[in-house]
């Protein structure tokens, strides 16, 4: 615990998760989790499955509404606001199964992630006229950038539903960061992925951290990839943190290699 | 598949237009100038198929908007039409200019139809199918038996519409009416559909989690898309009104409601050729089949009354049949053609 003193003295804490416990009928999912995310970090949630590492993410995104406890984005309240208000304080997330908009093109689907960035009236809708026109090219360019980013150009005016697995995960991982968010929620980026995929996607992750200025919280099965570029890594198991700490302190975890691999054979996780 | 070989953007304006090529202007310059001819040559008749294809092109674009858009079944459209027809006729009973009226039924029908969308928040697909039906069916029992505003069973006559002292009083000129009011509602949907409320009523229809993240406001949208979609459906409701000049509470049955569900299926859902293709297709079903049964009456003297009766199966068949070899509807055809010209005549 001494360990996340040090750190947040160094930086300030984008997203703090305050004592967070979640039940359903009676089944506590989360119990008093907490922990923080540090700005322009990659934080990382690993458990095994069931651990509750979702049940967190939807009670930072407005999913779920945990029974008791606090999270604050960037000092403001997160729990007083419903779901669709949290995207403007800077918030936006992807799913571990892909929540296309299946019917829209990639660049439509892009533009729907901006969603609470335009902000032109319906009168203006619907004669096509004024605020409508200018905003939608104005919009369009920073959606391109995305795109170029991305390297979705070849697919911008397909249907989101006909694209293949991998380009769509990453249409997924566009519309959250045309968002322009502050802070970036991943569920399993890398799910399905071969080895190419997840080196491509660790690398625009990377690029998310560094180049976009956005802070990321990722949850990934994919221990070589959480040790490789997590800052951190906050282990939940059973609904409760474990531990947390730089990757090579929770490779050395005993209680981590007992929760995670079973109490024997832990080579695995500092490969 | 967007766009011919050969066609290049230079702003993002550009790429936003509803119609990108000189060829397409131009067809549907042809399109409009050759409907603004159909009243001059074709008889009276005929001229009346087509005005009652206009209202059902209104009627089904704005139930394409709730429904193929924002993925909000409605049962009730039929009885939202029927409020914006009893509230435009008696506005202008009450003295109300008419194309005010027109407004007017359409903002009533808005109202009523936002109320009867509020369980939408909760309800989604088959469930929400029937809690529109319930307002279906409470609506046609208000038009039955609220007889000072709806005269009840009797039905209500309603004048002929007059604008600025210019009175459409036969179908030729009432053609002209419904075909620029027809117009104005493609334009709206199609303007609507381009821009971020269309976005949201998608992604709501396409994944409501999502957009819930991408920040929208999952019950004011759909408030707006029950909102909008019925103030059309008002005015088509107006329209029709004083088109037929007389209006009792028959005409807005679940019949009606079942209609336009049938005819933006067959057109496709969620496209405004579509709701066209689908309106036109579901009025002049009847009139071929009436026509064709007519004719064979003529050869076939002795069995005239089997051949009417056999009118209402061939209807149902037919759309049997549509549905299965055109699931996707005829937008979906349509397109499929275009992109084979497109190619001609090297199809890969």
């Amino acid at each position: 615990m001494t360990q996340i003193k040090t750190m947040a003295t160094k930086t300030t804490p984008l997203l703090e998760v305050k004592g967070v416990t979640l039940t359903f009928k009676g089944i506590a999912a989360l119990t008093d989790v907490g922990f923080s995310v540090e700005k322009g970090r990659i934080v990382s949630l690993i458990g095994p499955n069931g651990a509750g590492k979702t049940s967190i993410l939807n009670c930072i995104s407005g999913r779920y509404t945990p029974d008791s406890g606090e999270i604050y984005l960037d000092g403001q309240d997160m729990l007083r606001l419903p779901a669709h208000k949290r995207t403007g304080l800077g918030l936006s997330r992807t799913f571990q199964n892909i929540a296309l908009f299946k019917g829209l093109s990639v660049l439509d689907n892009l533009m729907v992630g901006r969603h609470h960035l335009i902000h032109y009236g319906l009168l203006s809708s619907i004669l096509y006229h004024g605020r409508a026109v200018a905003d939608e090219a104005a919009h369009r360019r920073r959606v391109e950038d995305v795109i170029d980013f991305l390297g979705l150009s070849p697919y911008r005016h397909q249907a989101a539903g006909h694209l293949p697995y991998g380009v769509q995960k990453r249409v997924e991982l566009g519309r959250a960061l045309a968002a322009e968010p502050k802070l970036i929620l991943l569920d399993e980026p890398m799910a399905g992925m071969n080895l190419e995929e997840t080196e491509d996607m660790a690398r625009y992750i990377l690029d998310i951290c560094e180049e976009w200025g956005a802070t990321v919280l990722l949850i990934e099965h994919d221990m070589g990839v959480v040790m490789d570029i997590s800052d951190k890594i906050v282990v939940l198991d059973f609904g409760s943190v474990l531990a947390q700490g730089r990757p090579d302190e929770i490779s050395a975890n005993q209680d981590v290699i007992a929760a995670y691999l079973g109490t024997e054979d832990a080579t695995f996780i500092g490969r | 598949m967007h766009g011919k070989c050969g066609l290049f953007f230079e702003s993002y304006r550009a790429e936003a237009a509803v119609f990108q090529t000189g060829f397409q202007r131009t067809c549907l310059g042809l399109f409009v100038a050759l409907l603004l001819v159909c009243p001059l040559v074709l008889d009276s008749y005929l001229v009346s198929v087509l005005n009652l294809m206009c209202i059902a092109v209104i009627g089904a674009v704005s139930l394409n908007l709730l429904t193929g858009v924002c993925g909000q079944i409605s049962l009730g459209h039929g009885a939202f039409i029927g409020v914006g027809a009893y509230a435009a006729a008696q506005a202008t009973l009450h003295g109300v200019p008419f194309l005010a009226a027109l407004l007017l039924g359409g903002g009533a029908a808005a109202l009523v139809g936002m109320f009867f969308g509020v369980p939408s928040l909760r309800l989604k697909g088959i469930y929400l199918a029937i809690a529109t039906l319930a307002a279906q069916l409470i609506l046609e029992y208000v038009f039955l038996h609220w007889e000072s505003v709806t005269g009840g069973s009797r039905g209500l006559m309603v004048d002929p519409p007059q604008l600025f002292g210019f009175a459409f009083d036969n179908e030729r000129k009432m053609f002209y009416l419904l075909l620029a009011v027809a117009a104005c509602a493609l334009m709206v949907v199609t303007n609507v559909m381009r821009t971020r409320h269309g976005r949201a009523f998608v992604s709501i229809r396409d994944f409501y989690l999502s957009a819930e993240i991408a920040g929208v406001n999952l019950f004011g949208y759909k408030l707006a898309a029950f909102g909008l979609s019925s103030f059309l459906a008002g005015v088509a409701g107006g329209l029709w009104a004083h088109y037929t000049m007389f209006i009792s509470a028959e005409q807005f049955n679940i019949t009606l409601s079942i209609s336009y569900l049938a005819m933006i299926i067959i057109g496709g859902l969620g496209s405004v050729v579509g709701s066209v293709m689908g309106a036109v297709f579901m009025t002049l079903l009847p009139e071929v089949l009436t026509a064709s049964t007519r004719s064979l009456t003529g050869i076939f003297p002795d069995i005239g009354s089997q051949l009417v009766a056999l009118r209402e199966g061939v209807f149902g068949l037919v759309l049997m049949l549509f549905l299965i070899f055109e699931p996707e509807g005829l937008a979906n055809r349509w397109r499929l053609i275009k992109a084979y010209w497109k190619l001609y005549p090297f199809a890969h």
